[in-house]
């Protein structure tokens, strides 16, 4: 008889509840996913109703300041602040954002839930394990490919061809729309969800770009490129504003013009 | 102590760091033959070049006439004249190939109508000798720094460089004054790695988190300066700490200087573009330590805007909103998320922020670190290269000019790469390694890991801000310099009291924030001794006591070694090469700094 069961760590438990300080006016309860690596037990929720009062506008300026005020263990990975770095992507909500852009006000109801991005493996509290996304950024091989012998000076490239690259090369890596891709979440081994593909095509796109066909050749596959069934998410969440559900589609048509 | 075992690598060059200047480096060093890793605390494209935004300079002459001269003699008189001469030129004149390096690696550059770079107005950049303000920061609207690391970031794979992510690097292998190595903290399995290497090249950055408000990255904790301290080599010229001029209020957020170059201007409460008395020819062009200090003069008399009259206002509302939108949207979605301010509509609220450490540790042109050993000022440290914002070369001297980082990370990443090709051999033979060069890396660990004191690390790094802050800003008095040794003395002392709640070996942050906050304090205490020290007034070191350049007894770089068991700092000096590279152009003679 086949066995079915849950994957280890997947049942996450009610944990600690850190009650706000005295004399807090204004307090906001937030609900962290915490896991221990080195521990026994399973992940488990902790809840910190925070003075919010003595916090900055910012998700992550709560979480610095749980950090240092409240619970030093808190683990999580942040680094410019001020949403170009891409470090401190995480489910805020129910959605994917940027901890330091997103507002926590902007979170409706009275808890704000955090957890890590959605259907990467868990390192630690609310830092995922990205191997995967970076191995997967790397097959595409996100340089210039040229063979005609460099100029001296630049490459000529006019306004209108550099503008093709607006809307692409903004992408700051930051994983949140790839994680909160469905079809990623079912085929993220082979599928190369929609931060990749997006820089797939921003390579495609580029007038000094020599290896178009390569390019597209190494796409043309059933699960790297067209497990994109244009669900939409990738676009909805990315915190820069950038579509790449259209560069996904951008790049089925240009294999599709090729047979043509 | 608790038992650590290491987990052993051998390469011919290990490059601490993977920002601009280290992934120049290392992916120079790969296209070499020399067998090269590269090891960062955090994935290469999160490193904080970028967030560098408005450019990066170089005489191409895209917009007109340029000379790599011009560019010289602005750098030096943006340095006043405390930047190394030598370096500058090798700068100046390496400035317009690295540019075009980039460009064919993809960058994705602006262009002029004619499909060329565009190239933008910046501070204190000028034609034929301080004329008038030129346009030679090369730009990718403003988002350069963002798209240079993630093209270095795909050229270092295309060049096969092996990268060791999200490793914290601990202390340098020193075997007699001989560097052999680094160790390093791998977060996500909680191992120990010992890096055995010919040559070690730091590209750590800065340590603008020593102060409380920066536009610096949480992460900019000069994780390298504070090796090379330990390592009982000096840092040079740790007095010298850029504020940028708009960094958001409140947030400490950078609006690039290229807001100004676009048109953008200051007012004070009067609504006076006030910059125009103090820079009459370059106006809101002036470089940032005079922009700075005018800021700060409109704030303490009485002219700042707000409720609490304590900021000033960019003005970018009288821009053509296409021109908004085509050269400066970051800054727009920036000042829309953290001021709540539509660019197009209303100023922007903003005041001088720390931004940039023209110290660091003291390196010749060819990144090779240095030190003076006796009558020797210029004595090379074996095995140790050191490039970008860590190094001081000295480039930038008092007073960085705005978009001169950007090409001191590549041209200088560049010309590690070389040195390190000319200097040694690929796969030759290295030493055996003994316990004793590392058992000492593994006893600072194992006592912050355990440290469990009454003073957690938080609480005593915001004493460490807070002091940084108030007695080593834009003005500084032997008073409030004093203070701040006093105020840092004692950060030092309670250093034995620290303490950490994790325990854990994997992905324990509490722990990585305590081995930043070591390495911050060391940078910190040299940065105020060093103020202190210096009694004249020299680019960003605005000495009120002393308002004037002192030539005759100053012009020369501080070197700085602490003591990290009592906190007390040696103070030594070097001479300023004031002689150049080449006989392409004459030394640049001492003059009067006026905009």
């Amino acid at each position: 008889m086949v066995q079915l069961a849950l994957p280890k760590n997947s049942r996450v438990t009610r944990g600690q509840h850190h009650p706000a300080p005295a004399g807090a006016k204004r307090v906001k309860t937030f609900k962290v996913y915490r896991y221990d690596p080195e521990g026994n037990g399973n992940p488990r929720w902790d809840t910190y109703d925070v003075d919010v009062d003595a916090c900055g506008p910012m998700v992550l300026d709560v979480l610095i300041h749980i950090k240092n005020t409240i619970d030093p263990t808190l683990a999580f990975r942040r680094s410019c602040r001020e949403g170009v770095c891409g470090s401190c992507a995480m489910n805020i909500g129910g959605n994917n954002h940027l901890a330091c852009t997103h507002g926590w006000e902007e979170t409706a109801g009275k808890d704000c839930v955090i957890s890590p991005l959605p259907s990467m493996p868990v390192l630690k509290d609310l830092v995922p394990d990205l191997t995967m996304f970076y191995a997967q950024y790397a097959s595409i091989e996100p340089w210039l490919h040229t063979t005609t012998p460099e100029p001296q000076k630049e490459w000529l490239q006019s306004p209108e061809d550099r503008e093709k690259l607006d809307g692409l090369y903004e992408c700051i890596l930051c994983a949140c729309c790839t994680t909160s891709c469905p079809s990623y979440w079912w085929n993220g081994d082979r599928y190369l969800g929609p931060a990749t593909l997006l820089h797939a095509y921003r390579w495609l796109i580029d007038s000094r770009d020599e290896a178009t066909g390569e390019r597209l050749d190494a796409l043309e596959d059933p699960f790297k490129l067209y497990r994109c069934h244009t669900i939409m998410n990738c676009a909805q969440v990315c915190p820069k504003g950038l579509n790449p559900a259209k560069a996904i589609a951008e790049v089925k048509k240009m294999l599709a013009d090729r047979i043509v | 102590m608790a038992s650590y075992e290491f987990i052993d690598h051998q390469f011919d060059v290990v490059v601490v760091g993977a920002g601009g200047s280290g992934l120049r480096a290392a992916l120079g060093c790969a296209a070499a033959g020399l067998k090269t890793a590269c090891i960062s605390k955090v994935f290469p494209t999160r490193s904080h070049t970028v967030a560098a935004q408005g450019g990066i300079s170089a005489s191409l002459g895209n917009m007109g006439e340029d000379d790599w001269r011009w560019h010289m003699y602005d750098t030096v008189k943006g340095s006043d004249w405390l930047g190394d001469q030598d370096a500058i030129e090798y700068l100046c004149r390496n400035a317009p190939a690295a540019v075009y390096e980039l460009e064919h690696w993809g960058v994705p550059f602006s262009r002029t109508a004619d499909g060329k770079i565009y190239q933008r107005a910046f501070g204190g950049m000028t034609r034929n000798y301080g004329e008038a303000p030129i346009q030679r920061t090369c730009a990718a609207a403003d988002r350069t720094g963002h798209a240079m690391l993630h093209t270095m970031y795909g050229q270092a794979l295309a060049k096969n460089t092996e990268f060791f992510i999200e490793y914290f690097a601990l202390d340098l292998i020193m075997d007699e004054g001989t560097c052999r190595g680094v160790t390093a903290w791998k977060l996500d399995d909680g191992t120990l790695h010992r890096f055995q290497a010919q040559l070690v090249i730091m590209a750590t950055g800065g340590y603008g988190r020593a102060y409380l408000n920066a536009t610096s990255a949480h992460t900019c904790t000069g994780d390298g300066g504070g090796m090379t301290l330990r390592a009982g080599l000096p840092l040079q010229d740790m007095e010298f700490v850029q504020f940028h001029p708009t960094g958001i209020y409140g947030a400490g957020c950078l609006i690039t200087e290229g807001a100004r170059g676009e048109g953008g201007y200051l007012t004070n409460s009067e609504g006076e573009r006030f910059m125009e008395r103090y820079a009459p020819t370059v106006k809101d062009l002036a470089p940032r330590d005079m922009v700075s200090r005018a800021m700060t003069i409109e704030i303490r008399e009485g002219r700042g805007v707000g409720p609490k009259k304590d900021h000033i206002f960019l003005h970018l509302d009288h821009l053509d909103p296409k021109v908004l939108a085509a050269r400066l949207p970051g800054i727009s979605e920036s000042a829309k998320v953290f001021a709540g301010v539509d660019v197009t509509r209303e100023p922007i609220p903003v005041l001088p922020t720390v931004h940039y450490n023209m110290g660091g540790i003291p390196t010749n042109f060819f990144s090779e670190v240095v030190t003076r050993a006796g009558d020797n000022p210029d004595q090379v440290v074996p095995g140790l290269m050191a490039v970008g914002e860590a190094a001081c070369v000295s480039v930038h001297g008092a007073n960085r000019l705005g978009s001169n980082s950007l090409i001191d990370l590549v041209v200088f990443g560049r010309s590690a790469a070389l040195r390190a090709a000319d200097t040694i051999k690929a796969g030759a033979k290295q030493p055996v390694l003994q316990p004793a060069h590392t058992d000492g890396h593994l006893a600072r660990l194992d006592k912050l890991r355990h440290a469990n004191g009454s003073t957690p690390t938080s609480q005593l790094r915001l004493e460490m801000q807070r002091a940084m802050q108030e007695d080593a800003a834009v003005f500084r008095t032997g008073e409030s310099m004093a203070s701040g040794v006093q105020r840092l003395q004692k950060v030092h002392d309670q250093r034995p009291d620290l303490k950490v709640t994790d325990r854990g070996m994997i992905w324990n942050t509490d722990l990585v924030e305590t081995l930043e906050f070591d390495n911050l304090v060391g940078q910190a205490i040299t940065t105020v001794v060093g103020a202190h020290n210096r009694q004249e007034s020299r680019g960003a070191h605005a000495h009120e006591d002393f308002p004037d350049r002192d030539d005759k007894t100053w012009m020369k770089h501080t070197l700085t070694w602490f003591d990290d068991a009592s906190g007390k700092v040696k103070i030594d000096y070097r001479p300023v090469h004031d002689y150049t590279m080449t006989n392409d152009i004459a030394p640049i003679p001492p003059k009067a700094r006026v905009y």
